[in-house]
């Protein structure tokens, strides 16, 4: 049935995604309606107007919907499947073209030229202002400054118009003249002429746009498509060309030569007059190995007098202007359906990049859910929730605690001369108690989802049942509040995850740890409530219950105990919460099985449909905990606030 | 039944910084079996105090307090209490409240539950006996209270300021409630209230107190309650000695708060 609905999920989502708009619009006009014949609502601060109403619920839930439909360009999948497919071989074609684009201050402030020169020049008035402080011999002063001179003029030559040389400046030309000729082709309409066969074939092969994770479509399957793909190819190698391009004339070379000699005098000057001072000669070293950095990047000549690139500048703002054109609707497309985010080319495929791809599309998200919740295929091996058939002696063994052998009187038999042992009665009780038996198979619950609940509600109920009772007794005697208090106050306010390497440590990285670890937080949590609940009984309610004839343990039962039952439930339902959030957490930090451990393993595969599948699971089941407490809270403490 | 009888009775409260609060000094009378006494006094002249130390709850600083002939040592059955309010269990029905002393003593349900109907009857709350008590009003919790604490057959009924959040009308039909147990069972009530009229009519004896130290500052012989088991208690109260009382009451208090207001 999924393969049906993936088939036609385009014609799904855009359905959904239509209708989420008209709701909103219906909702929101008919909650304008009912404001205006609302009574109550005519008052400002009225607490009647903050009762909501399910025309507003609808209203929130589609607005979250579009909102997540649009940003994570499932929408866009559903209208355009094809648009992707286009703006990857637009995208090839923009990378292609931005080595030579970041030579321009194109997108960014400075020509590449500009930002050098202002970077070297910074790096040799660093090192001009060094040579005073390092204790240079006069020799060795007078030679360093010599040679940042030279490498100032070697500089100042490659920036000079008369000495770029006419092989450079042609190539100039020549460069620009192929732009200039992309730029036609990419105008006519005819360009680059029938695709190839092999072209169909690649383009036939294609997969759909996100059938395998974030990958586009990468073979152009259109007109436009063979026309970008084309011109990337042809931009590639231009841009491989220019990016060969250097300011080696004549002078520049002569001064680099002079250059690389002063500098090993330099060198040599350093090592002839060896230092007592080690710094000394640190520094020297130092020194020699800034200059010679230096020389290294100019040596590149990437630097070009100002004007030399003018033109070749102008004629990639042409062809920038003409792909513009050539895309069409395309650009429209890019920025209104493709928010927060762009297509980009890669070596070898194209991507999504931006919301598109960290926000998964709700479609393919409930792939992945259908997919993992299929206890088949499960994660890692284990389902997400399922049945699992265990024979009814490990339920007994986890039930009855091992020690019940030892109190059967008698000895546990031994093995006689021939090796055989007998049973007695204390070793069949001890099969009994250890579920060592045949049995019948029952079903029981397993899986990711189910591990995380049980711990949590295994902590819990340590928590509660020997929490309640200890804040019980401090709320009534000074004696417990007293001695008990200062290690609950203590411990209570360290965060649950700080102690988690520690008891990790000392339970190991089973279900024990954790599980003691939800008991602490639960445990602090339940003495408090239940204290608070037993301090907070009216005393006018202990009187009567005395002056009725009721015992102390009575009054207890009786009395304290429901009249704290509202704090009490308070509590738990503060401390689900609680335990949800730090069993989640403790499950990332070690453990094979739980929702966390799912989670931690798709954040190292960069599995963001798993990460949001188990964000959303968490969401449910943590909503699905707290309605259920509320509806427990109605229904055992309705006299709640109306003592 | 027996007397209640307070020799000397004094307690002395110590408040921060080494000061102390005379909220009883001296207190002596006695009083009968089957009286009926209202304590009447400006706010904090002791009134709670004392009743407390006869319920049990507080040990005087001297002087005791003796019911019949053994000395009160805490709380006990043979002394009902009715509060003011909030006293009752608002997580038990009408008449899982009324019959809690009975469980507490372990009676067997088929006889309480004939006995809570009674008391239900009596107090006017029949057929009420399965709703939970926080959905009743102010006067129908008062008289659950009232229930609750005679079913327990006290010899004598404590009661601080029983009426004294209910509204004037529920005050009235409560005031006739009580006169109508009263004179039925003959019991020994000691009801505190703040209300001068209220004090006259519940009251066939009167102490009007008066504070620092608390002190019992005039006592009344009255003959209103025993009419107002017959009489309708609107005549009583517009009866011209009724009046005459009152009045006279009325300015010997506004003379203590007076002089209160004076000493701050
Ligand atoms: N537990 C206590 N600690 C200190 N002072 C108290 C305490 N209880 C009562 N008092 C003081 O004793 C006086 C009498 O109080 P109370 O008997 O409650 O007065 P009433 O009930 O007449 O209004 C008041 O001044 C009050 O502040
Ligand atoms: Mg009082």
């Amino acid at each position: 049935m999924f393969d049906f609905l993936f088939e036609y999920r385009g014609v799904i989502v855009g359905t959904i995604f239509v209708a989420l708009i008209a709701a909103v619009i219906w909702a929101f006009f008919y909650g304008r309606k009912l404001i205006r014949t609302e009574k109550n609502d005519a008052v400002f601060g009225n607490p009647a107007r903050a009762l909501g109403g399910w025309h507003w619920v609808i209203t929130g839930v589609s607005a979250i919907l579009i909102v997540w439909l649009y940003f994570s360009w499932d929408a866009a999948r559903a209208f355009h499947p094809k648009a992707a497919n286009e703006l990857c071989q637009v995208a090839k074609l923009s990378s292609a073209v931005n080595p030579i684009r970041s030579t321009f201050p194109l997108e960014k402030e400075f020509l590449k030229g500009t930002s050098l020169l202002v970077r070297e020049n910074a790096q040799l008035s660093e090192l001009e202002e060094r040579v005073e402080r390092l204790g240079f011999s006069e020799t060795e002063k007078a030679k360093a400054k010599e040679t940042i001179d030279l490498m100032r003029a070697a500089i100042t030559g490659m920036t000079s118009p008369e000495y770029l040389d006419a092989e450079t400046s042609s190539q100039f030309k020549s460069i620009e003249a192929r732009i200039d000729d992309l730029t036609a082709k990419l105008a006519d309409e005819n360009y680059p002429g029938e695709p190839t066969t092999e072209q169909v074939a690649a383009a036939e092969k294609n997969a759909r746009w996100g059938d395998s994770g974030n990958e586009i479509p990468n073979a152009p399957a259109s007109p436009r498509g063979y026309k970008f793909d084309a011109a990337a190819k042809e931009m590639k190698s231009i841009a491989s060309d220019f990016s060969k391009i250097r300011n080696k004339n004549e002078n520049f070379l002569a001064q680099i030569e002079k250059l690389k000699a002063q500098i090993a005098s330099l060198d040599e000057l350093a090592q002839a007059s060896p230092g007592v001072d080690e710094l000394l000669v640190q520094n020297r070293a130092d020194f020699v190995k800034g200059l010679t950095r230096v020389l290294r990047r100019v040596d590149d000549g990437n630097i070009f007098p100002p004007d030399a690139l003018n033109n070749v500048q102008a004629a990639l703002v042409k062809l920038d202007d003409e792909q513009k054109s050539q895309q069409g609707g395309l650009r429209f497309y890019d920025t209104f359906m493709m928010p927060g985010g762009q297509i980009t080319s890669g070596s070898s495929s194209c991507s999504e990049q931006g919301s598109g791809r960290w926000l998964p599309k709700p479609s393919d998200t409930l792939r992945t859910f259908a997919r993992i919740s299929n206890p088949e295929i499960g994660y890692k091996g284990y389902p997400l929730l399922w049945y699992k058939m265990k024979p009814f002696g490990e339920m007994v063994d986890f039930v009855l605690p091992d020690f019940i052998s030892s109190l059967v009187p008698g000895k546990f038999p031994r093995h006689d001369e021939n090796g055989i042992v007998t049973p007695n009665f204390k070793s069949k009780v001890h099969d009994i108690v250890t579920g060592n038996f045949e049995s019948f198979k029952v079903p029981m619950p397993s899986g990711h989802v189910w591990d995380s609940l049980l711990r949590v509600l295994a902590g819990l109920f340590f928590g509660i049942i020997l929490g309640v009772p200890l804040g019980l007794f401090m709320g009534l005697s000074r004696f417990s509040k007293g001695f008990f208090d200062p290690m609950i106050e203590l411990y209570r306010p360290v965060p649950p995850l700080a102690w988690a390497p520690l008891i990790l440590t000392i339970f190991g990285i089973g279900d024990d740890g954790k599980i003691f670890l939800l008991f602490m937080v639960a445990f602090a949590i339940m003495v408090i409530s239940a204290r608070t609940g037993a301090t907070g009984t009216h005393l006018s309610k202990i009187h009567a219950a005395h002056s009725l004839g009721a015992t102390n343990r009575q009054i207890l039962r009786k009395v304290i105990l429901p009249n704290s039952l509202p704090e009490i439930l308070t509590g738990i339902r503060i401390a689900i919460g609680v335990c949800w959030g730090t069993l989640v957490a403790a499950e990332m930090l070690a453990g094979t099985t739980g929702i966390g451990f799912v989670e931690n393993v798709a954040r190292k595969q960069s599995d963001y449909e798993i990460i949001w599948t188990t964000i959303i699971i968490l969401g449910l089941l943590g909503l699905l905990f707290d309605l259920m407490m509320r509806w427990i809270i109605d229904k055992v403490i309705p006299w709640r606030g109306k003592g | 039944m027996s007397d209640l009888v307070a020799k000397d009775l004094s307690m002395v409260f110590d408040v921060g910084s080494g000061g102390q609060v005379h909220a009883l000094n001296n207190i002596n009378f006695t009083l009968k079996s089957g009286e009926l006494l209202s304590v009447l006094g400006p706010s904090g002249c002791g009134k709670t105090t004392l009743l407390n130390i006869i319920a049990g709850f507080n040990h005087p600083t001297s002087g005791g307090v003796y019911l019949g002939d053994e000395e009160i040592k805490g709380p006990g059955v043979n002394r009902g209490m009715v509060f003011q309010q909030g006293a009752l269990f608002e997580w038990l029905t009408v008449s899982e409240n009324v019959d809690f002393g009975l469980r507490m003593k372990g009676t067997d349900p088929k006889k309480s539950r004939k006995m809570v109907d009674e008391w239900l009857d009596i107090v006017g709350l029949a057929g009420f006996g399965d709703v939970p008590t926080y959905q009743l009003s102010g006067g129908m919790q008062q008289r659950i209270a009232l229930a609750r604490c005679l079913i327990n057959d006290p010899d004598l009924i404590l009661m601080d300021e029983p009426l004294g959040a209910l509204d004037a009308l529920t005050r009235e039909k409560m005031q006739s409630l009580v006169l109508k147990i009263w004179k039925e069972t003959g019991k020994t009530i000691m009801i505190i209230t703040h209300s001068v009229e209220e004090a006259l009519l519940l009251g066939e004896r009167l102490f009007v107190m008066a504070p620092r130290p608390g002190r019992i500052h005039k006592e009344y012989n009255l003959p209103f309650a025993d009419r107002g088991v017959t009489e309708d208690t609107r005549d009583i109260k517009n009866g011209d000695d009724f009046i005459h009382t009152r009045e006279e009451i009325l300015t010997m208090i506004w003379d203590m708060e007076e002089e209160i207001m004076g000493q701050v």
